[in-house]
């Protein structure tokens, strides 16, 4: 029983890492078709950003919990200023190419924005561990869990609950549904279908940049940390089916849970639970869990 | 005319002939500058931990030879007199973009060695390109005691020039032996890769033999290198019965690790026996686990501080470096320091033995067979693999905050003879251990 609860806890904490750092990936990709590969590196730039400010924060000895306020700035001001560089400065002039080049892009682009990581921050790690202290701990069936890790699921279901409810309740989750249905005739009934996909990628941009400031005071901030991220938001939305917001969610959960009860009961096969879900549903529903329904036009 | 212009045309075809003949034989001719490549990590994970104190050490090291201000014994200029040319170039990208890059660096670049490599993985994928190039490559830091055990069993051209991951974790073993025998037991974190998996395995074999009453009973936990998120692993180190912690883990693995387990309480249930905990310790300074283990490979890094070694190498380079960088040389900067030394120690002797003139590269690798060479601290002996191997002696303490210094320090520090902890010339190391240690040296 005590492992059940400890594997459950585990498992949705690891779940609700992957789902902020897979939600952004397919809320682009759903809306505007782009495989972004930037989207490793706005990680790394939301987490650094993040170390910076709450560095700056603590430094000058202002009030305690305004350091999680430095994690909602950091997430912003990475989101817009590098959503707009990228979505007006490169991926407008590829809406129309097939979609390996915009892969190839978006990967240019990250490797470039990996060295500006270098050229600003250096080599250096960068640590921002105060909020993680701040929260303290919990102690459930027996061991200690910190309550910052804990706060990763509840992050993460308001933001399930928020996305699915600004798709489907608000006007702009409308305008976003007729983009993705149709682009021309999206156009023709008269919707701005430029800043549609300049907002949507701000906000994909936001969401990958606040999985890495969210995660910056658990982890040493250093070079290369937004590769490892890529390949596992890759993972997750493959198998949740690219371009569904409920699939990253169950995605996230189904490998959370799985490597979890991996580590704790068999942690040799830990390092396949992962890709091994993403060749199962591969073989099984190549198009992912939850793919959305597309028409194919004649 | 025609007979004479046919003469001095055999005659300059000749003098070609015997000039690339010379050439070949490993440029015996006089020389002004040896290109050395150094590889190391320049980015990704690898690069603040290990890469860039290696680099620096390189710099410096590099200037003060071809300056001549090293203290002795290596206080003449160059290799051979030969000025240095350190090619630094990034490790990053995996085994088949290094072996690349090394045949690169060979045909085109011309460069006369390597120096460097930080990943155990790359050095086993680079040590047979390089003895098939025929490129004299000095194995700076990697660990898996595979190189020369199972992939380059008749090496040439490769050298290793300081311990394998099996003297850690030997002496290891011999630390808890004696400092701990009533630890209730012994589990392992360890990445999942070539450097965790031969660690935990020494060590695993070493305490059988040294201290078997203290048990392994759950399995060990490897994750995935340089995952960075160990919370569920940190669960399962809590739920497992063991109180030590085998952790070979390094770079921002090893760091994450010290934040997250920090939070839940994990080092005031377990101690910890970090291996390569000195390339961390300065970083995380007062966050480092008090009592934790600090391994650094040999007497390098936080065991070569300028209080605990005053030799004239030593503080030359802990006072060049600190005021240089504006930090501490950790274990990797003493490493890579200790390669482009072996380098230096070798041409140096090669050429004294070549009558003073510069040797051939052959010349440079009969030097460094079985030699015996003071470093920054201590000495390194060329003692197995053939020849190739360096052995050295190994050093464990625990960790502790040191306020007067505002630096981390070590107590209950025990060193331990090369003799002791590494397996006698061309003896497998696994099979060392399990044969009970044989032949060791440890009195």
């Amino acid at each position: 029983m005590q492992l059940a609860a400890v594997v459950l806890v585990d498992g949705l904490v690891y779940a609700s890492y992957l789902f902020m750092v897979g939600v952004g990936l397919t809320v682009i990709f759903g809306v505007q078709r782009v495989l972004n590969v930037t989207h490793g590196a706005f990680f790394a730039f939301g987490a650094y950003m993040s170390a910076t400010l709450i560095g700056l924060w603590y430094g000058a000895d202002l009030p305690a919990f305004g350091g999680f306020l430095m994690i909602l700035a950091a997430a912003v001001i990475v989101g817009v200023v590098l959503g707009v560089i990228i979505e007006r400065g490169l991926l407008k002039f590829l809406y129309d190419r097939d979609e390996h080049i915009v892969v190839l892009a978006t990967f240019a682009a990250f490797l470039v924005l990996e060295d500006v990581i270098l050229l600003v921050w250096g080599h250096d790690p960068y640590y921002a561990f105060q909020p993680m202290q701040l929260l303290g701990s919990t102690r459930i069936a027996g061991l200690a869990f910190d309550n910052f890790n804990l706060s990763m699921i509840g992050i993460s279901a308001a933001l399930a609950t928020g996305l699915w409810y600004a798709l489907r309740r608000t006007t702009w989750g409308k305008m976003l549904r007729a983009v993705i249905f149709d682009r021309e005739i999206s156009r023709a009934m008269g919707i701005n279908v430029t800043a549609v996909f300049l907002g949507t990628f701000i906000i994909g941009s936001m969401l990958a940049a606040l999985g890495g400031a969210y995660l910056a005071p658990t982890i040493s901030v250093q070079p290369g940390i937004g590769v490892e991220v890529i390949v596992l938001a890759f993972a997750v939305v493959v198998i949740g089916g690219m371009g569904s917001i409920p699939g990253a969610l169950i995605g996230a959960i189904v490998v959370g849970i799985s490597r979890a009860a991996a580590i704790h009961m068999l942690p040799q096969i830990e390092l396949f639970v992962i890709y091994g879900i993403m060749a199962a549903v591969l073989i099984w529903r190549p198009e992912g869990l939850f793919a959305p329904v597309t028409a194919r036009k004649i | 005319m025609n007979a004479s212009r046919n003469r001095i045309s055999t005659q300059v075809v000749g003098a070609l002939a015997a000039l690339s003949l010379l050439a070949g034989a490993g440029g015996a001719l006089a020389k002004d500058e040896v290109v050395m490549a150094v590889p190391t990590f320049l980015t990704g994970a690898g690069g603040a931990a290990f890469g860039i104190p290696g680099k620096n050490a390189v710099e410096i090291v590099v200037e003060a030879i071809n300056a001549g201000t090293l203290p002795a014994p290596y206080n003449t200029k160059g290799f051979a007199g030969a000025r240095v040319k350190a090619m630094i170039y990034d490790e990053s990208g995996g085994n088949t973009k290094q072996v690349t890059e090394m045949r690169t660096r060979v045909q085109q670049d011309k460069v006369d060695l390597f120096a460097g490599f930080i990943s155990s993985g790359t050095c086993s994928a680079v040590a047979p390109v390089a003895e098939e190039l025929k490129v004299l490559t000095l194995l700076t830091v990697c660990g898996t005691p595979r190189v020369f055990e199972e992939l380059d069993k008749d090496p040439k051209y490769v050298f290793r020039t300081l311990n394998t991951a099996t003297a850690s974790n030997v002496s290891l073993a011999h630390y808890v032996a004696q400092k701990m025998s009533k630890k209730n037991g012994y589990t392992g974190i360890n990445q999942n890769y070539a450097w965790g998996q031969d660690s935990w395995r020494d060590f695993d074999l070493a305490m059988k033999v040294l201290a078997p009453h203290i048990k392994n009973t759950s399995t060990p936990q490897f994750p995935k290198l340089f995952s960075g998120q160990y919370g569920t692993e940190i669960s399962a180190l809590l739920r497992s019965p063991e109180e030590i912690v085998h952790a070979s883990v390094w770079a921002g693995d090893l760091e994450a690790l010290v934040l997250q387990g920090g939070a839940r309480g994990l080092f005031q249930k377990k101690t910890f026996l970090f291996t390569v905990g000195d390339s961390g310790v300065y970083r995380l300074a007062d966050k480092f686990p008090k009592g934790s283990l600090i391994g650094a490979r040999g007497p390098y890094g936080i065991y070569a501080a300028p209080h605990l070694d005053g030799s004239p190498l030593n503080v030359w380079f802990q006072k060049t470096y600190r005021e240089r960088f504006k930090e501490q040389p950790t274990q990797s900067a003493y490493q890579y320091a200790q390669g482009v030394l072996a380098a230096k120690y070798a041409y140096d002797k090669a050429m004294k033995a070549n009558g003073g003139k510069f040797p051939s590269t052959d010349q440079v690798i009969a030097a460094l067979k079985r030699a015996e060479f003071p470093t920054l601290s201590g000495t390194v002996k060329m003692a197995i693999g053939k020849g190739h191997q360096a052995i050295t002696d190994d050093i464990w303490g625990g960790f502790i905050w040191d306020a007067k210094l505002n630096e981390p320090t070590v107590s209950d520090v025990i060193r331990f003879k090369a003799e002791c902890v590494n397996p006698p010339d061309d003896v497998d190391s696994v099979e060392w251990i399990k044969g009970g240690m044989k032949g060791a040296k440890c009195s």
